[in-house]
């Protein structure tokens, strides 16, 4: 498929130019696990755990939806598969291992304690294999998912991608009970452990390795995979497609390879930030995990944001963590105020809070001061 | 022999359920090009609203029986209100996106089936809990094939869908409006040029649209007796069937729609008796996935070019 | 040193916009209160599961308030109850729980109804040392999550027993087929139970189909049913679905019984079903016709606070407070671990859905009802004993 294609800076080369932003995603990461989480109380320490797995998700479909104008609505379920696949891993390994599906992580790993570990341990290591398993499976997954993209458009796509969610929901109700004996676990063959991943009841026992340090490392290797695609001959190339497909093909861009390159990056980045999931403390992972009601959350998010804006996808990814919290009141409101927000937003702001603009962008706000201006009110939908 | 027959009574019952909401989404589609993902909740405030008059009438009237037009006042009550709403949702959420790109349409229509639903689910509009339906139709049985029975409400459902199916083909090709409605849908630029009213085109095409919802969830109240509380993942499955029968019959085409509607009732309910009944989701989505796969624009449909 | 880093922390985490809940929750409360916490689906489609325990929770707190409050070790203790949503999803479960644990300081957590989300509050609760009671989750595995967990009802292997017990003994039947959800993971364990019982009993599985939560029909299923001509049908499911298949069955000219757990719980059933439910079966926590005292007096309270008659999760929530408070009356202190010591030692006690002794698994031991449908009303069949 790709050897048509004129020669493009390759996707690798362009994302791992310069290692400097990874150790600064490693700094704030330690920085979030041992000096943040030990100094605020754990229920707000658990809102920005899931605020930072709220961005992964958001941004990753920004990939998709924003930057490359696909419409996809099976974002959860690649979330599930990757949190599948990866809690199944260190479950399974654990067990067969150590006989106990405990974590044994170190002072990186987890939501509570930690004093007197040490830092890394091989707990840690096979959590951080399990994530990038994960991670794997469900960008296969999205590169299935990605070629009907050759031939569907838009809505069209929308469909196939929320039928292809509510598949993986169906298929993993039907799998066993978790095995949780380590007897039955050796007995079992390697190829009939991930059968036993719990059916409806949820997969439930997966250690609990997801802490601050994880979830944030995710959080910025995202971002910056993320900046460095939208700002590289690659994320260019989405762009095109996203403002006149016809266009971007006549130009020599080879629509379909960059269309299916955003669904897999979009679907390993679901895939991790499943794994994350998966490993919580008091999170369920259960095939409800996987619907289209969970898709639609993420939409919400990328489109308040703005499509294409990946800093506005994490604004979005923390105001619908921490809204329902302030709403506890209200909540039986609170899906009509966020729907109002949609349909609203979709009118007068036809391309979301952020549009494609970043939040620091001082063009970004310029429709703040306009709005009496006669260029304010041109409303920017034509494309 | 008894569960061939009672198996394809059912999918023919169903599938003429699917046909009638699906010929709504096809005619939105034709028009717009875009998926109104709000027709389920049309379909689900047509079952609702039907429940609410006619407990409402009965509750009122006090009647000692039923009288046997009841049944069709409280269609065209559901079919006013839905009407209404079809009207309302088009005016003030679609049409201020006439030029936004597509999919700001798709998500508009997103927003408003998440209104809907969660505006029906308060306490104060229908509630969280199922209820029952007084009953309009008596539960007639026609004939009787050894142990199969045909219902007569099944028979009014598969009627009253061919019947709209027959009557919007008329409507679309022998009629002044249609003509419209055809121009608006191959080019509205040049129709509105041409002197046709763009906006009340499509205003129509939703009312119309949102009738024939009303009348689907009419008669799925029926049928089923008991409905679904608006908010429930049953009606937005039954929403994302219909659609897959519409885009398998070829979407925008009328006939397409019933012939897609049959088929996926067929499919569903012959997949669920003979092999698993616990795939009987996979097996739509998956008939969807191959259709647009091998023949994307379904069955009926002409492929077209993109238009630059 | 370490208070100015935990505040430019705080003030770091103020700027990141999560200001209002990074502060820390100690608003001091009068040395005599006590607060136990409740997480339950007050809203979205699983409501009526909630608001129904929690009715049941705060009829017990109100009525101990009432009596002066709890005696903890000598000094007197006034309840206040803190309830929290859930919206029946297992993923907002540790969230709820962490927030009633750790902002609202709560000394005992109970809930939820349903199993797939009490699996996730239970890990949180074992983490923090604060113990659990969940009123009415009857998946096993529940109470396996660790040494704080506790249930007051039965579990699935035993009402699959039950109602076993009772097609095979009491309606001596032989040929049983299966309808069940296979959304619901408490449908697909009481399938499983349900079936392991009753062929170890002698009897037979005729057919076994599936549905899915908010299908509406059932006509495939029933006639593939229909054709292995069962005796009895196992349907469990919740009362939201029953009544479309029991309608439906009656139209496919099906007269067998139709037999159920405790998810057909509800008024609507009935409401709904119309006489397509007659002659039918379910197995219960308790029955509110039962002559015993304990049952007649909760009855009519319940009608005088809220109206209408109390489904078994309103008793069960009744019990599983009142279980928590005889076990505080007995603690030496109210600090987690003697807490879970006293609950894990309560043996006999009277409570409206039976006599509750917490064995080894901390699983509440007692019998379960059957509750069958004649003449327009639910009415007690039977009580299963539990297998010693």
């Amino acid at each position: 498929m790709s050897h048509e294609t004129p020669p493009t800076p390759g996707l690798v080369s362009s994302l791992v130019r310069g290692y400097m932003p990874f150790v600064v995603a490693v700094g704030v990461a330690i920085v979030m696990q041992v000096v943040v989480r030990p100094n605020v109380d754990p229920y707000p320490a658990k809102l920005l755990l899931d605020i930072g797995i709220n961005c992964i998700l958001a941004v990753s479909l920004t990939m998709v939806n924003g930057f490359t104008g696909q419409f996809s609505m099976g974002h959860a379920g690649f979330m599930a598969v990757g949190g599948y696949a990866s809690g199944a891993i260190t479950y399974y390994t654990s067990m067969r291992v150590w006989g106990a599906g405990e974590a044994r992580g170190g002072v990186l790993s987890g939501m509570l304690g930690g004093e007197g570990l040490p830092w890394l341990t091989v707990g840690d290591g096979l959590f951080l294999f399990s994530l990038i398993v994960g991670g794997v499976v469900a960008a296969g997954l999205g590169y299935l998912v990605g070629l009907p993209s050759l031939r569907l458009k838009g809505d069209y796509l929308a469909i196939v991608t929320l039928g292809f969610g509510e598949i993986v929901r169906v298929v993993i109700q039907q799998t066993s009970p978790v095995l949780t004996s380590a007897e039955e676990v050796r007995q079992a063959t390697i190829l009939q452990l991930p059968t036993h991943v719990g059916g409806s009841l949820g997969f439930s026992g997966i250690p609990y390795y997801t802490g601050l340090f994880w979830v944030y490392l995710g959080v910025c290797v995202t971002l910056i995979v993320a900046f460095r695609l939208k700002t590289s001959t690659f994320g260019r190339a989405f762009l095109s497609i996203r403002n006149d497909e016809i266009a971007a093909e006549a130009m020599g861009v080879n629509t379909t390879r960059y269309k299916v390159w955003a669904f897999v990056i979009a679907a390993f980045f679901a895939g991790i930030a499943g794994g994350l999931f998966s490993h919580t403390l008091g999170v369920g992972l259960s095939p409800e995990a996987a619907g289209f009601l969970r898709s639609f959350d993420v939409i919400i998010m990328v489109v308040l944001g703005g499509l294409g804006s990946i800093s506005g996808a994490v604004a979005a990814a923390i105001i619908v963590t921490l809204l329902p919290e302030w709403l506890r009141g209200v909540a039986e409101y609170r899906m009509i105020i966020y729907a109002l927000a949609l349909i609203l937003i979709m009118i007068f702001r036809p391309k979301g809070l952020f549009g494609v603009r970043e939040v620091w962008d001082r063009a970004t706000w310029a429709w703040l001061s306009r709005r009496k201006s006669g260029t304010g009110a041109r409303g920017g939908a034509r494309e | 022999m008894d569960q061939f027959l009672q198996t394809l009574m059912g999918a023919l019952a169903i599938g003429s359920l699917y046909a009638l909401i699906a010929l709504g989404y096809t005619m939105v589609y034709g028009i717009l090009k875009f998926i109104n993902f709000a027709h389920s909740d049309v379909v689900v405030l047509g079952a609702w609203g039907s429940l609410v008059f006619a407990r409402w009438a009965e509750r009122t009237a006090g009647w000692s029986q039923t009288p046997w037009y009841l049944g069709g006042v409280v269609l065209i009550a559901a079919m006013v209100l839905c009407g209404t709403v079809g009207f309302l949702v088009e005016r003030l959420a679609y049409k201020p996106l006439r030029r936004a790109p597509r999919i700001n349409v798709l998500i508009t229509a997103i927003g408003v089936s998440l209104f809907l639903q969660n505006t029906g689910q308060l306490e104060a509009v229908f509630g969280t809990r199922p209820a029952s339906i007084p009953r309009l139709v008596g539960d007639r049985t026609i004939a009787q094939i050894g142990l199969v029975k045909i219902e007569m409400l099944d028979v009014v459902g598969l009627f009253t869908a061919l019947s709209f199916m027959l009557g919007l083909d008329w409507l679309v090709f022998r009629t002044k409006i249609g003509r419209a409605m055809r121009a608006v849908s191959f080019n509205p630029q040049t129709a509105g040029l041409m002197g046709v009213p763009v906006d009340r085109v499509i205003s129509f095409t939703f009312v119309l649209g949102s009738m024939l919802a009303a009348t689907g969830g009419f008669l799925w109240a029926l049928k089923y007796s008991q409905v679904n509380q608006p908010a429930d993942t049953g009606w937005t499955l039954l929403g994302l069937k219909a659609f897959v029968a519409a885009v398998v019959g070829g979407i925008g085409n009328v006939r397409g729609a019933m012939l897609g509607g049959l088929a996926i009732g067929l499919l569903e309910q012959f997949g669920s008796a003979y092999l698993s009944s616990s795939l009987s989701d996979v097996y739509v989505f998956s008939l969807l996935i191959v259709v647009l796969l091998f023949r994307p624009s379904g069955i009926l449909g002409s492929t077209a070019v993109e238009k630059v | 040193m370490r208070t100015l880093r935990s505040r430019l922390v705080r003030a770091g985490l103020a700027l990141a916009g999560v200001a209002a809940l990074a502060s820390p929750a100690c608003g001091r409360q009068p040395t005599e209160t006590i607060k136990i916490g409740h997480y339950a689906s007050l809203t979205g489609s699983e409501a009526t599961f909630g608001k129904s325990t929690d009715n049941g929770i705060r009829l017990a707190v109100d009525e101990v308030n009432a009596k002066g409050g709890v005696t903890i070790a000598g000094k007197t203790y006034k309840i206040e109850l803190v309830s929290d949503d859930t919206e029946g999803k297992p993923e907002k479960a540790g969230t709820v729980v962490t927030k009633l644990i750790t902002k609202d300081k709560v000394k005992a957590v109970l809930g939820e109804v349903a199993s797939s989300v009490s699996l996730q509050g239970a890990p949180v609760c074992q983490a923090y040392g604060v113990p659990m009671i969940t009123p009415s989750s009857t998946n096993y595995t529940v109470t396996q999550k660790g040494n704080m967990i506790f249930r007051v009802c039965f579990i699935d292997p035993f009402q699959g027993f039950a109602c076993a017990k009772f097609a095979k003994d009491e309606l001596k039947l032989t040929k049983a087929a299966i309808l069940f959800d296979q959304a619901a993971a408490y449908s697909v364990g009481l399938k499983d139970e349900f079936i392991k019982h009753f062929k170890s009993m002698g009897g037979t599985i005729v057919s076994e189909q599936a549905y899915t939560k908010g299908a509406s029909d059932f006509n495939a299923q029933l006639t593939r049913i229909r054709e292995t001509n069962p005796e009895v049908i196992f349907i469990p499911g919740y009362y939201s679905d029953v009544a479309k298949i029991s309608i439906q069955a009656r139209k496919l000219g099906m007269t067998m019984p139709l037999l159920g757990g405790d998810g057909w719980d509800s008024e609507e059933l009935a409401k709904n079903a119309g006489e397509a439910i007659d002659g039918c079966f379910y197995s219960n926590h308790y029955a509110p016709d039962q002559p015993t005292e304990a049952i007649q007096t909760f009855v009519s309270k319940y009608q005088q606070r809220f109206g209408g008659i109390p489904d078994g999760l309103a008793a069960l929530g009744y019990d599983a407070a009142n279980v928590l408070f005889d076990a505080m009356a007995r603690a030496k202190s109210h600090s987690g671990k003697d807490l879970r010591d006293a609950i894990a030692a309560t043996k006999n006690f009277k409570a409206v859905t039976g006599t509750i002794t917490i064995n080894d698994q901390r699983d509440a031991v007692k019998p379960a009802v059957i509750v069958e449908r004649k003449g327009g009303k639910w009415a007690f069949r039977a009580a299963i004993e539990p297998q010693r």
